[in-house]
């Protein structure tokens, strides 16, 4: 500690002046050190997230045979037969129908649930309503393994298997608590008067709730749509025990890892890139109303 | 006539309203005064039907409106915080009471023009809510109260928030434009001045109860008890404790002085004195004798503290164990520590018995 003091002390001492050129200097060159250092950061960290994306996204447009013979950075031979083989195949483009399918309407149902029940737990105190809401959220905590018996003895027997009805409806068990959680968050945000001013107004509740609530929180609505739409559409575990063929997730087909000609790695990527693709969209799209999420502190 | 009978909520522990008994004609304008937390709020809120009360029965023009809820009454309430509907245009924001009561489209245009004129707000028809200013989002509020037409506008300390400016100019405005509708008006407000400036009839609030209702100069000149007194005066009222004996008011240090003709005949015994701070002046000095011969009554006291506000000047000072305010004209050159003598006429003192129910209260337009 003594050690530094002196040397502290004794630049302090220096006359500004005298020094001046030489501290501007310095300062000028750790300022430029300091500016390489924070492009670089952001850069490496960009550029490793990124990597893997390349690298699938190369490897879809090469052909098996470039893909096993040796590490090319970009295709030698550029191809887009890998795309053709899903565009042509229905056991590959049905099952993107399916994932979207169940996704939708998990969404739906999600949401349309949540909303009402995100509005009691942000407009009105019931007994047990915080241990309620903290409860809905550890239905999150457990990893969907251990729901994946339950749901398959329970559909089987009541013939759901197989249908896209059954995985909008397992994921709704990990959806419901997230989209209220997210949506009591903006509903809370949204002042109490308002909803009276409404009713003195001479609004019904559904009218209100319709007219005026549900613009209010439509980014709200937006984020938990979102979150659903993504866990739905990456979930593998249930939606592939839950279905055979009928109703086949895109993200069980990618699995499929081997086929008669051995592993095609070409055609698995390319669905690989396929499947990025919705999810890039729905990320565009609601990338302003996430950041008012962030602010409220719910996503 | 809007009629509270022994109205009384009680959430939880909480009683934010105890035992309200009010009548409110038609066509009057009616306010609420009374520091945050006296139930200003609760009392609006059960009187819109927003809350229903605990105990007590609501009367709307006779017939019994306790349990009916707000949407199929007829009222109309603005908020202290600016509320609009944000995604709807100012325009629609108005016309809103009005397209839910399904009015044809003609004269709900006729009405949210008029009511934007009134209100200054015409040039904004077309925008939304948060692209105005607060003095502008109150106005539309106010409009959209105005056009409802309703029989009973409720205004929760709908200037509060704005500006001094914009304060003063609504604060003229607003009675003049609701008394055209023949509604019953209802203002809450903190603010002592503001209900005189409101002129009607006041009830003053404290702590959930009612404490005095009627012509708001009477309930300033002479308000029943010590509590009403306090509540209405703004700065805070002083109290002294005297002791009447004979024909004089004895307080502590060398107070003393003859009662006014009006509370001779109170019997002896302790009271408390009420002085409004601006019926108290600034003596000649320390020590120097009170002029304004043998009617006038002063004491000294001790500065704490000085305020001076342009033209007048706050002066907090320490009387025994009482805290004096005295808010005198001019800028006075007071320091801390100092002794002065504070003067007031006996003719203006508000005397309380023991109980804080008035005994005597200063004749004609003295207070």
């Amino acid at each position: 500690m003594s050690a530094y003091e002196p040397s502290s002390h004794g630049e302090q001492r220096i006359p500004a002046s005298s020094h001046s050129e030489a501290a501007l200097g310095q300062r000028e060159r750790a300022k430029t050190g300091h500016f390489r250092l924070k492009i670089f950061v952001p850069i490496f960290y960009i550029l490793f997230l990124l990597i893997p994306i390349y690298w699938l996204i190369s490897l879809s447009f090469k052909p098996n045979q470039e893909i096993v013979s040796g590490l090319t950075l970009w295709p030698q031979n550029f191809t887009l037969d890998n795309y053709r083989v899903i565009f042509n195949d229905p056991s590959w483009y049905e099952t993107y129908y399916n994932s979207m399918l169940y996704v939708v309407m998990n969404m739906v149902i999600s949401v349309a649930v949540a909303l009402p029940a995100a509005y009691a737990f942000s407009r009105y105190r019931f007994l047990g309503d915080k241990h309620l809401f903290f409860w809905l959220l550890t239905n999150r905590m457990a990893p969907p393994a251990v729901f994946v018996l339950p749901f398959f003895q329970l559909y089987s027997a009541f013939g759901l298997i197989d249908t896209h009805f059954a995985v909008a409806l397992a994921h709704c068990l990990f959806n419901v608590p997230l989209a209220v959680w997210i949506l009591e968050g903006f509903m809370s945000g949204v002042p109490k008067e308002i909803d009276e001013t409404a009713y003195i107004d001479g609004y019904s509740f559904p009218r209100f709730f319709g007219k005026i609530f549900m613009p209010l929180i439509a980014s709200g609505i937006g984020v938990a749509a979102f979150f659903c739409f993504m866990f739905s559409w990456v979930e593998l575990l249930i939606a592939r025990t839950l279905t055979v063929t009928d109703a086949k997730p895109i993200a069980a087909a990618m699995t499929r890892t081997s086929s008669a000609t051995g592993l095609d790695y070409g055609v698995l990527t390319a669905a690989g890139v396929l499947t990025i693709i919705p999810g890039a969209i729905v990320i565009w799209f609601v990338r302003n109303h996430i950041a008012k999420g962030f602010a409220l502190g719910r996503v | 006539m809007l009629e509270l009978r022994n109205v009384s909520r009680t959430v939880g522990a909480d009683k934010h309203i105890v035992d309200v008994s009010l009548k409110l004609e038609r066509s009057t304008s009616n306010v609420l005064l009374g520091p945050t937390l006296s139930g200003k709020t609760s009392l609006m809120r059960l009187m819109a039907g927003l809350d229903a009360p605990t105990s007590g029965t609501v009367f709307m023009d006779g017939k019994d409106v306790t349990g009916m809820p707000v949407r199929r009454r007829n009222v109309a309430m603005v908020y202290q915080q600016f509320i609009n509907y944000p995604t709807l245009t100012v325009y629609e924001n108005i016309a809103s009471p009005l397209r839910v009561a399904g009015k044809p489209q003609a004269e709900i245009d006729k009405a949210v023009k008029k009511a934007a004129e009134l209100l200054k707000m015409a040039p904004y028809l077309d925008r939304t809510p948060l692209n105005l200013s607060g003095g502008q989002q109150q106005r539309t509020a106010l409009a959209r109260a105005l056009v409802k037409n309703a029989d009973l506008v409720l205004l929760d300390e709908p200037l509060a928030n704005l500006d001094y400016k914009l304060r003063e100019e609504l604060r003229e405005e607003l009675p003049k434009i609701f008394a055209e509708t023949g509604a019953i008006f209802v203002y809450a407000t903190t603010e002592p001045h503001e209900a005189l400036l409101l002129g009607g009839r006041t009830a003053t609030l404290s702590q959930g109860r009612v404490t005095q209702f009627g012509d708001t100069t009477e309930v300033y000149r002479r308000p029943q008890d010590l509590l009403t007194a306090r509540t209405f005066s703004d700065p805070p009222l002083n109290v002294i404790a005297v002791e009447k004996t004979g024909e004089r008011f004895a307080g502590p240090g060398a107070l003393s002085f003859s009662a006014p003709p009006s509370q001779l005949n109170l019997p002896d015994g302790r009271y408390h004195v009420g002085i409004r701070p601006h019926r108290l002046t600034l003596g000649h000095g320390a020590g120097a004798a009170p002029a304004g011969g043998s009617s006038s009554a002063s004491f000294e006291a001790t500065v704490t503290l000085t305020e001076v506000t342009g033209s007048e000047t706050f002066i907090h000072a320490d009387f025994g164990k009482e805290r004096i305010v005295a808010l005198v004209h001019g800028v006075r050159r007071v320091d801390a520590g100092d002794r002065v003598r504070l003067a007031f006429d006996p003719a203006h003192v508000l005397v309380f018995d023991e109980r804080g129910t008035t005994a005597g209260a200063p004749t004609a337009l003295a207070a």
